[in-house]
Parts: C-alpha cells; structure tokens; sequence
C-alpha cells in the first residue's frame, strides 16, 4: 500500500508540473499581456513600461520559474484589476465552491445510489423505470435551464429559497441540486449496472450457497465490488461539476471560485485566471489520486499487485 | 436409514423469445447417507441446473417445477427463503464449476471461510478462525495462517478449489453438491482434488452428488450413477451394473468413448465420439431425444415419450428396445 501511495503521489505531482507549464504557456500565447493590461490606447512607452514592470520582457522560462516558485510558497501575485493578492482572493473564494461542490457530489450519490441498487434488484419494476426517466431527463437537460426553471418554481413562485447571494445554508440548496443533478444519471446508471452484474456473478452465487442474508449479500458481498467503479467515475464528474460550478455560480449569484474565474476571464486578470485554472487542475489530480487511494483500500488487486 | 434427498419430477424451464427451453425434464432421484451419487452427460444435458435447482441458486429467469424435493425426510421445496438460508450451507453445500470467480476478490480467505461458520453456529470470531484454520490444514492447503489473509488473486486455480472444498466443509453438511470440481483445473491437480475430496466425504460422513462428464471419474468414486441426455435422466443404476450391463444406447456410446475399453488398433473406437448432435431443447422434444443419434432407432421411438424400464433392482434405464439385443452389440464394439 505504502509503495502504491508513494507511485500515485509522484505521478500526481509530475500532471501537476505539465498543467502548470501548460497554464503558463497557454496565458502568454494567449496575447501580449502588457497590451491587454495597458488598454488597447496605450502608446508604446506605456506598453514598454508595463512589460517591464511586469517582468514580461524577461525570457519566458525565467518567468515561469518565477511564477512557479511563488506558487508554491502560495504568492499568486497580484489581481490587475482589484489591484489585492490573488491568494487572498482565493482564500476566500475557494471555501464557497469546495461547499458546494461537495455537498452536490453527496446529493448525486445520496440519489443515485439508492436508486440505482433497488433498480437492480428489480430490473424493469416502477422505481426502475422511473430512475431510467431520471436519468434520461437529467441527461438530456442542460444545467443552466434546469437551474432557472428552479429558480422561478421555488425561488420566485413559491418563495422558499433565496435566489442569489452565498448568506446562508439555503443558497446552497438550489445550487447543490442543479450542479449534483447533472451527475445523477451517469452514477444511477452505473451503480444499476455493476449492482445486475456483482448479483449474477459467481461470487454471489456462493454467498448465497452459504445461506447468507440477503443484507450481507448485497451490502457486504455485491456492494463493494459495485462501488470500485463508482469511486472512479465520481471523481470524474466531480471534476466535471468544477467547471459545471463557473456556470451554476453565475446563475445563483454564489460568488466562488466559478464565479471568479468567469470575472477574471472576463477582465483578462492573468494571475487571477492562471491561479484559478492550476488550483482547479490541482483540485482535479488531487480528486483522482483520492480515488486511486480509495478505490485501493477497498480492491486488494489494486492494492496487492 | 431414510433418504438424504429425495427429489420428485424436477423440472427446470427457460422463457426464451424463441420458445421455452426445457433445460431439465422430469428429474427424479434419491441420494443416500454417505453414498457417492455420480451424474454423467455431455455439456449442456442439465446436470448443473439440476444440482443449483436443489439449492435454489437458479438464474431468476429461470422456472423451476418440481413435485417433491424432500431433505432428511423434510419437504424443503416451498420452504421460505428465511428457513431454507438455515440448510443452505449448513447442512447443504456445494462446490462450483468455476473456481477462478467464486470466491469475492475482495475479503480474504479467512473472512469468506470464517463468514458461513458464524452464520450457522453461535460461534466466536476466534471459534471461526480455528475451524477454518483447521479445514484449510485439511484439504492440505500448505501455511494455512497465512493463506487466510491472502485474497483470492494470490492464490491459483487449484488452490481455491481447495478454499471452496474447505468452505463446503465448514458446518460438517449432511449432503454436499460438487459441480465439475476439476474442469477448470489442470490435469496433475485434478487427480488430487478428487482424491481429496473422496478422502473427506468418506471421514465426514457425508452424502456427495458428483457431477461430471468423465466416466473415467465416475469409475473411481461413485457408489450409483445417474446419466443424463438433454435434460432428463436416461439411465441410472449402480455403478458396477452400469460399467458391466449398460441398458441404454447413449450410455453404451458414453462406454465406447472410455479408452481402456476401446481397442488401440481401432481408431474409430478410440475416437469414440458419438455421431450426430444433441436436439434442440426449445419446445417439446418429441420421443426419445437420442434417437437421431441411436444405432438401434426404430420408428416407435420417435412417436411418444419413452418410459423408465427397470433393467434390475436399482437399475433402470429409458429406451424401447430390449437392453439383451443392444448389449450383444456393445460388447462386440466395444472389444
Ligand atoms: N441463463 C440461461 N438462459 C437460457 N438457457 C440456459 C441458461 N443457463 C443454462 N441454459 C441452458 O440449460 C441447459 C443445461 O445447462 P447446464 O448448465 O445444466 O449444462 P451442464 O450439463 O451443466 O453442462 P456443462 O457440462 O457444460 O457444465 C443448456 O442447454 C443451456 O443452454
Ligand atoms: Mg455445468
């Protein structure tokens, strides 16, 4: 277990390298962004001596060794438009989207996986086709209408949920349903599947031979076998729900890392952008390695090569 | 002494879009205390779907039908699943086909065999781990402490074999079902197992239905044989009597294939396949269901059903003509 840690944990941290030297390249091919700080009337002197003052006329590695080694001390620089550090910014961003983004992964698999285990031990009943209707509806629907259709049922029609703003719990609640909905079918269905399957299998089969309640059939032997996939693919959607917040934050007002990073873009903020774009990639190495690890502890051939 | 099991017209049907395959047909039999119950027939004839009908293990697009199923003198047919869990793997136990995926990948050895013990008996986790110590010693399964925290991948085929042996074991079952125990195995280990396996029914005292396709197996360790063709039973009897008088065709055909009784400068003989496929089970099979493929067919073979003919005590056998005429036959092939 201790040498497979030790392998994920160096490879994570080489993808973290190459996504930074990506992120880096990427804002400075990008444009000139003296230009896009100096405003488009600039006249050259200006542009000059914002490139200088920047340390943009530097030759490109040393810049990104630069930037790379503030990073990691967690100096991001500064916003060229709020004019505050960029890791104070996202000290108090990030808080707001990690709420949110873990509260809508525990509502996806607080649906999905009920749903997706009585389906399976009644393929073709009610609640599976109803969980089939779910699933297609949900796959089908984009993010954003699903959350303004929320919005004037229960905020606006009904009243019972504010709107925008990140006050209390209860913004949560809107935002957490639209961004864990988009990652219910994919986990529903996969559970269903892996749970038909681990119930056929031959393993089972033996549970059963060995007059074992139904309780330890399905939880003990089928359950975890059928969860060793659905780690994996959570942290997929989970990464997929970081980028699905940008969209979410917007609409709800909920002023996370989403959020800030839309308004960065918007502004061509560089250091906000590039220190968005590393932590969210770190966010998505960082989910990944989780599962590997967890998906470890519960498969020993992972575990035990 | 009564019956272990006594199964009455069994019966195990598959809705197929195309029809309905009758997997099993009308499988009756007794299994006594302590005796070896060998079953025979060619691949897809119905002996797994008979042994996993006994233990209500069916696929649940499965039918099962069936007249009586009778366990130590006790009706276990409509048992409700609560009751039956407490006879399954206590008092029955089986021992499957496929090795490589019957054991969880994921709880080690220990867990698996220790789990049907506290299931069944008011035992302590240590009381488990003792017994299951003790059988995995048993079925001569080396460093058996440390096998037990080993998961299934670490082990070979061979040697889970051994753990689900071992597993079958742990409450001392009256009756224990071995599908195939050897197929998947290579040919040095199979010896072994069966050896095994024959050693522990004997110091256990425990009834065995043995399913295989090797007469050659069934030579070696069964008291009495049932063979089966395309779902039901054609011929059973004790295994002597069948070896030295078998009374059906297919049977005989069975006989031909084993090399020690083929002629070694006959190569049609050591070949010894027998011509022709196995019908369709979908749908009604009318007649004999061997007779497309029997040297003595007659015509009334293919018209009705063809009743059981007891042969002897003990032996009985489903075909029309006259086991003297086929046997005359037989012996002369089979030299
Ligand atoms: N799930 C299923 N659906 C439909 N038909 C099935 C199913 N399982 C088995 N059968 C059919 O039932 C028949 C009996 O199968 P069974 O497994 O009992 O054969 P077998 O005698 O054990 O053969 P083998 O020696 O290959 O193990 C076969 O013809 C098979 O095609
Ligand atoms: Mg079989």
């Amino acid at each position: 277990m201790l040498t497979f840690t030790i392998k994920r944990l160096f490879s994570a941290l080489l993808t973290l390298l190459l996504i930074s030297i990506f992120t880096f390249s990427l804002a400075h091919l990008a444009g000139d962004p003296a230009i896009a700080i100096a405003g488009r009337e600039a006249s050259a002197e200006d542009i000059a001596r914002i490139r200088a003052h920047y340390g943009f006329d530097r030759p490109l590695v040393q810049q990104y060794l630069a930037w790379c080694g503030q990073a990691l001390v967690g100096d991001f620089g500064r916003s060229y438009h709020y004019q505050q550090a960029v890791s104070e910014m996202l000290a108090t961003r990030l808080p707001i989207t990690l709420i949110l983004g873990i509260s809508a992964l525990g509502f996806a698999l607080a649906i999905s996986l009920p749903l997706g285990i009585v389906a399976a031990i009644r393929p073709n009943s009610l609640i599976d086709r109803i969980s089939l209707g779910l699933a297609v509806v949900g796959q089908a629907m984009p993010t954003f209408w699903f959350a303004l259709v929320m919005i004037v049922v229960f905020g606006l029609t009904l009243r019972w949920l504010p709107i925008s703003g990140n006050a209390s719990w209860q913004n949560f609640v809107m935002p957490t349903i639209a961004l864990g909905y988009f990652a219910t079918p994919a986990l529903m269905r996969l559970t269903r599947a892996g749970m038909i399957d681990a119930l056929e299998s031959d393993f089972v089969r033996t549970a059963r031979a060995k007059g074992l309640s139904q309780t330890s059939i399905l939880f003990k032997h089928a359950l975890r076998n059928v969860m060793i996939p659905v780690v994996s693919v959570s942290a997929v959607q989970c990464g997929a729900m970081l980028s699905g917040s940008i969209v979410v934050e917007q609409i709800f007002a909920l002023q996370g890392i989403g959020w800030l990073g839309y308004d960065a873009t918007v502004r061509s903020d560089l250091p906000v952008v590039q220190a968005i774009t590393l932590v969210i990639a770190a966010f998505y190495v960082l989910l990944t390695l989780l599962a590997d690890l967890l998906n470890a502890v519960l498969d020993p051939r992972i575990r035990i090569g | 002494m009564s019956a272990v099991l006594e199964l009455e017209r069994l019966n195990v049907r598959f809705p197929l879009t195309s029809g309905v395959l009758h997997a099993v047909r009308d499988v009756s039999f007794r299994v006594e205390p302590r005796e070896i119950l060998a079953i025979v027939g060619e691949s897809g004839c119905g002996k797994s779907m008979t042994a996993l009908a006994i233990m209500n293990l069916l696929h649940r697009r499965a039918e099962r039908r069936v007249e009586a199923l009778r366990f130590r003198g006790e009706d276990i047919a409509r048992l409700p699943q609560r009751k039956f869990n407490r006879l399954r793997g206590d008092r029955m136990a089986m021992i499957f086909q496929e090795p490589m995926t019957s054991l969880n990948p994921v709880y080690t050895i220990g867990d698996q065999l220790e789990e049907v013990f506290l299931r069944h008996r008011a035992a302590t986790r240590e009381d488990a781990r003792r017994r299951a110590r003790s059988l995995l010693e048993k079925v001569g399964i080396p460093a058996p402490d440390q096998r037990m925290r080993q998961y299934p991948h670490q082990l070979s085929g061979g040697l889970r074999q051994r753990v689900m042996i071992a597993m079958a074991l742990m409450c001392e079952p009256d009756l224990i079902i071995a599908d195939e125990p050897t197929t998947a195995l290579d040919v040095t280990i199979q010896a072994q197992v069966l050896a095994l396996l024959k050693r522990l029914q004997a110091e256990f005292e425990m009834a065995m239905i043995l399913i295989t396709h090797d007469l050659g197996v069934v030579a070696r360790m069964a008291d009495r044989v049932l063979v089966m063709y395309a779902g039901e039973i054609v011929e059973s009897g004790p295994t002597r009597r069948i070896f030295d008088s078998p009374s059906h065709p297919y049977t005989q055909g069975l006989l031909r294939c084993l090399p020690q009784l083929s002629a070694a400068d006959d190569a049609d003989a050591r070949l010894g396949t027998i011509a022709g496929v196995v019908p369709s089970l979908v749908g009604e099979v009318r007649g004999c269901a061997f007779a497309n493929r029997c040297p003595h067919v007659v015509d009334a073979c293919r018209a009705d059903r063809v009743a059981v003919a007891a042969a002897a005590a003990e032996h009985s056998y489903r075909c029309l003509i006259p086991p003297e005429r086929t046997l005359a036959n037989f012996r002369e092939t089979a030299r």
